[in-house]
């Protein structure tokens, strides 16, 4: 298979090795990815275009942490920025390169919502959609400055 | 104190009937007097809603969302194997193969049916189209979506799924279909309002989610053009809300 290994760092300070491979995998038409976390970001509900376009079954997603889709190509500052914005009750959305379980990738264009229930933040509700092209290669160019900034 | 019952306005008009025989079984099989009010817009509806005038409501996820999150509305049913999705549709002679051939000043066809247009603009963001850069027809009727289509009016059409596969097949025959949506989770949910008391939302969820079970039932949902009710917590229309939700976002361009 061709691809590289790489380390990926999270911009909480852990970190993973993943195989990288250049292949994009289209969004499918008409679809949205639908996942749930509880409010440490674990997964705890995900539908089945979440399944397919991760190339992960669903048995390996439940329990694991959203940033099992985290692309190497993605800066830190991204994800702190989700994470600061919807833990302040707001909603968060952006262009984002997610990582398939094959190495592969996959762009979305995604919202995430907190839970609110009785008053409180009960967890996190993500949703992604097909992002237009042009929007691509604009976040493309944008990450890799911010990447840039991250690892001068 | 007699129920107010009504349901949203874009359920096809061939189950008009359908919904009267349904108030009728739903008052003989609770005993509680319930009285069905239809309204041939959301502007008229939501007048009424807005005024505390209904109790029991079969409604648009998109004003679910506000029954539910600002009224005090508790969900009673689901519709069985309902969900509500969409169709996306230019000319057969037209330009458009794809919705990403679309370009900024496309004119859209579309009803004011606020769940249809949400998932429609939606799905429109691939062609980097939004709110902003295009203009909106909004006709009474899905056939009047087509025709607008057809006149060359518009570039394309928004069509409730169902309303899209009930066109003739002679107007859906000039139709190209570009995108239909697999979402799943948005549907109609059937609400109580403040004024029912909890005993009361025990005892008509229990008689709709039994409904399909005898004979008699069975014609009253096969009149409304449904297989049954199902059990919709109230954290499933909470989890509804909060995905149509993220969909009220329109991403500019930067």
């Amino acid at each position: 298979m061709d691809g590289y290994q790489t380390r990926i760092r999270y911009f909480d300070g852990h970190s993973r090795d993943a195989l990288i491979r250049e292949h994009e995998v289209p969004f499918p038409d008409g679809r949205l990815i639908v996942s749930r976390t509880d409010t440490c970001g674990i997964i705890t509900h995900c539908n089945q275009a979440f399944v397919e376009m991760s190339g992960y079954p669903e048995r390996e997603l439940i329990g694991q942490p959203h940033s099992i889709l985290r692309h190497p190509d993605m800066p830190r500052a991204a994800f702190q920025d989700l994470w600061e914005t919807v833990q302040a009750g707001r909603k968060w959305h952006g262009h984002v390169k997610n990582l398939r379980k094959d190495g592969s990738c996959y762009w979305v264009l995604a919202t995430v919502i907190p839970n609110v229930r009785h008053g409180r933040i009960a967890g996190y509700t993500s949703v992604r959609r097909k992002p237009a092209r042009s929007r691509i290669h604009e976040s493309i160019a944008l990450y890799a400055r911010l990447r840039e900034a991250e690892n001068p | 104190m007699t129920l107010q019952m009504t349901v949203s306005p874009d359920f096809p008009p061939a189950y008009i009937a359908g919904w009267y025989i349904f108030n009728t079984w739903l008052q003989r099989q609770s005993g509680l007097p319930i009285h069905l009010t239809l309204y041939d817009s959301f502007a008229a509806q939501r007048a009424v809603l807005a005024q505390g005038g209904i109790d029991l409501i079969y409604a648009n996820p998109y004003d679910a969302a506000f029954l539910v999150r600002e009224c005090g509305f508790v969900t009673l049913a689901a519709p069985c194997n309902r969900a509500d999705e969409v169709v996306l549709a230019g000319t057969q002679t037209g330009p458009v193969n794809t919705i990403e051939d679309l370009a900024a000043g496309t004119v859209i066809a579309r009803t004011d049916d606020p769940d249809v247009n949400l998932m429609g603009m939606m799905l429109l963001e691939p062609a980097a189209l939004h709110a902003g850069n295009t203009t909106a027809i909004t006709v009474d009727s899905y056939p009047l979506v087509a025709k607008q289509l057809l006149q060359g009016h518009a570039g394309i059409g928004f069509f409730l799924e169902e309303a899209f596969d009930s066109l003739s097949a002679l107007v859906r025959g000039q139709l190209r279909e570009l995108v239909r949506s697999r979402i799943s989770v948005i549907r109609h949910v059937l609400l109580a309002g403040p004024g029912v008391r909890a005993q009361q939302v025990e005892h008509l969820t229990t008689l709709l989610l039994a409904m399909d079970q005898d004979d008699r039932g069975q014609a009253v949902l096969e009149s409304m053009n449904l297989s049954g009710w199902e059990a919709h917590s109230q954290e499933d229309t909470e989890f509804m809300i909060d995905l149509m939700d993220t969909l009220d976002t329109q991403v500019l361009p930067g």
